[in-house]
């Protein structure tokens, strides 16, 4: 692995069409990596990051042998899709009509 | 009869446990039937008896706990980074960064995620799985019935009771009404009366959101379409003055008492102009008069409603209510006291180029008037107990009206959305609505909104909130229903059609009027000989009739005399005329 495979996949992620932004998030809600602006950044890491630890333990709740793998949120302008991991949170805002803009 | 038995038992046994057992039962005493009481009983047969079979209700009254709400904040602030990681120096935070994406465990869960993403990304870019179908469909027209409901009651706080006389919108939205409050009735405004005029909030009826503290009460108010912050109104003494709701209840600016109107300054309105300060206000003085609220010591301009068309104010009709459109900004029209209508142009040069036509009106003041907003050469009056509904090209009456109602009519005004409807407000306290596309003998739908008298009425902007004022100084806010501030299809070009028909109806009944005047005055040539020898008839009649009373026989000599001199009078003309047929007839034979 090298970092250069690691970028070339945020690369080839943020050409799909529709994706506005990608983030990279660790265990503290810090964002690592971001291809948006720093206050939209730290305002979607914090929030998701909340967000995912909770998703996280209702599904342990309910069945703990059970982990969650993945989060889709449907919003009115986005999908924001948390792919959620150990250590990392890897975030991708999708808009759910190509043509609107982030805000 | 009494009967008794009794029980003994030896002291000695008192106290003891009881032993029971079984015996055979012994009669005391038998009381046989008497005979004799049976004959004072009457059989009935069928019996009446009372069943009631209902379900009982109670009446539980339950008083919640008040639900109170109070506000409550959170800062965030950035947190989570390592303890030697300053979050407010980039260098460090850069530095971290960079030593975070050159971990092994950060590269292969960012790829190995990154390939779960691409696989989601990739899905939703194949199909649209939250794809509206039927998009362009349109509703179906809903059918229900028209309907209205009360949505808020704004009482005014004051204890002695004024009229509201009039309500104005907030113009972004149905947000706030504005309302002016003053006592009109003769001689009953009382000196001691509070001159105040609110502004309500929509959502809030406890309290107006601004009280309006004018030095004469306010009997009409109006939002300024341009500034929603600044109001004119119209004083009961004849001021006119403007209000800044961000410089609070004094009003900014007044007009000089001696150059305003004389009268209650009854309507004012905002008048279309780059700067969007000039109004105009009329009174039942006889004036309209033109201000720029930037320069309130003269009127811009005066108007004399001279029915002479002179400019002298004794003969002027009092106006009483106003109506202007700012698509068509130099005409303006004048509903007047005396029931005229005044369709006048502000570009005239004289006093008498303004006042373009003078319509006859109502047996009363014109309450209200509006053109409608779809086609404004069709424009709606109130007065008396009717509503009417004219053409400007009918100049001699109007082309549609309501029945006489049973109470006096105080406002009225089109629906904002609607060209078939509009809304007027009764002396008995109830709003109609009006949709004469459907039906137009009767009002569509008829609310009671309050006991007493409702004096004026406003839709809001979209047509669904109509907000009315009444006699005590209640400002009622209704909500329509769907139907009636949707339009409906193809309603415009069935109105306009409508309003055709009635103008053209109206344009041959005018012609035949005309027609048959003309006959008539060429008939009466003809008919004045024999109507000579008829009149010669009776008065040798009367003659006849002497002795009578002597008032009828003074009355009966001085028609005589009368008649006897019209006579005169066409015999000579009758002679002259037919002096020149004659020579006419003569002259032909000549040529002959």
């Amino acid at each position: 692995m090298s970092v250069s495979e690691v970028e070339e996949t945020i690369k080839r992620i943020s050409a799909h069409k529709g994706v506005m932004g990608l983030i990279v998030v660790n265990s503290e809600g810090i964002p690592i990596k971001t291809t948006l602006d720093n206050s939209t950044t730290v305002q979607y890491a914090g929030l998701l990051h909340h967000l995912t630890s909770k998703a996280r333990s209702v599904v342990r709740d309910i069945d703990p042998q059970n982990d969650l793998t993945f989060l889709r949120i449907r919003s009115k302008k986005h999908e924001i899709m948390v792919a959620p991991d150990k250590e990392y949170l890897l975030i991708v805002i999708q808009s759910s009509d190509t043509n609107q803009p982030l805000h | 009869m009494e009967i008794v038995y009794v029980y003994t038992k030896k002291r000695s046994e008192f106290g003891r446990q009881c032993n029971f057992t079984d015996r055979s039962a012994e009669l005391h005493i038998n009381i046989m039937p008497e005979e004799s009481e049976s004959e004072n009983f009457i059989a009935k047969n069928p019996i009446d008896i009372g069943v009631q079979v209902s379900k009982e209700y109670s009446e539980h009254e339950v008083n919640t706990i008040r639900f109170e709400t109070e506000n409550r904040s959170i800062n965030h602030v950035e947190g989570g980074w390592p303890k030697d990681v300053n979050p407010l120096e980039p260098e460090q935070t850069i530095r971290y960064r960079k030593k975070v994406e050159k971990d092994e465990l950060y590269m292969n869960t960012v790829v190995q995620l990154g390939n779960v993403m691409e696989h989601v990304i990739k899905q939703n870019n194949a199909i649209d799985i939250y794809e509206t179908y039927f998009d362009d469909m349109t509703n179906e027209e809903v059918e229900d019935l028209p309907t209205a409901k009360t949505i808020n009651v704004f009482r005014d706080p004051n204890p002695v009771q004024r009229t509201a006389n009039h309500i104005s919108w907030y113009i972004d939205g149905p947000k706030k009404i504005a309302a002016s409050y003053c006592n009109l009735e003769f001689k009953k405004a009382r000196s001691d009366a509070c001159v105040d005029s609110y502004i309500w909030d929509v959502e809030n009826p406890n309290k107006p959101e601004l009280t309006l503290k004018p030095i004469s009460p306010l009997v009409c108010i109006e939002f300024n379409p341009k500034d929603t912050h600044v109001l004119v109104g119209g004083c009961y003494n004849g001021q006119v003055c403007i209000f800044d709701t961000r410089k609070g209840s004094q009003p900014v600016e007044i007009s000089l008492i001696e150059k305003s109107h004389r009268d209650p300054a009854y309507k004012t309105m905002w008048v279309q102009s780059k700067t969007g300060s000039e109004f105009f206000s009329s009174s039942t003085d006889g004036q309209v008069l033109w201000w720029d609220y930037r320069k309130l010591q003269d009127p811009i301009e005066t108007l004399i409603l001279d029915r002479e068309k002179k400019g002298d104010i004794k003969n002027a009709y009092g106006a009483m209510s106003l109506e202007y459109e700012s698509t068509m900004p130099t005409k303006f029209m004048v509903g007047t006291e005396q029931g005229y209508i005044i369709n006048c142009n502000r570009r005239g040069k004289s006093d008498a180029e303004k006042i373009a036509h003078i319509y006859p009106g109502h047996y009363g003041p014109v309450y209200a008037l509006q053109r409608n907003p779809f086609f404004p050469k069709n424009f709606l009056t109130v007065g008396d107990w009717t509503a009417r509904i004219w053409s400007e090209e009918i100049k001699e009456d109007c082309i549609m009206w309501t029945k006489f109602h049973m109470s006096y009519l105080s406002d009225a005004q089109w629906s904002p959305v609607r060209p078939g409807v509009f809304f007027t407000t009764k002396m008995d306290g109830t709003l109609d609505v009006w949709d004469f596309l459907f039906k137009q003998n009767d009002p569509t739908l008829n609310i009671q909104v309050c006991d007493e008298p409702l004096y004026c009425l406003r839709a809001q902007d979209h047509g669904r909130l109509i907000a009315t004022g009444s006699q005590s100084g209640t400002i009622t806010l209704l909500e329509l229903s769907d139907n009636l501030c949707t339009m409906q299809r193809n309603e415009k070009n069935l109105v306009s059609t409508m309003f055709e028909r009635e103008t053209r109806r109206e344009k041959i009944l005018e012609g035949r009027i005309r027609e048959l005047k003309l006959k008539e005055k060429e008939k009466a040539g003809g008919i004045h000989d024999g109507a000579d020898k008829e009149k010669k008839d009776e008065n040798a009649e009367e003659a006849s009739l002497k002795e009578v009373d002597p008032i009828e026989k003074a009355e009966k000599d001085f028609f005589k005399i009368v008649e006897e001199e019209k006579a005169k009078r066409k015999k000579k003309m009758d002679q002259n005329e037919s002096n020149t047929e004659n020579q006419t007839e003569k002259n032909e034979e000549k040529q002959n």
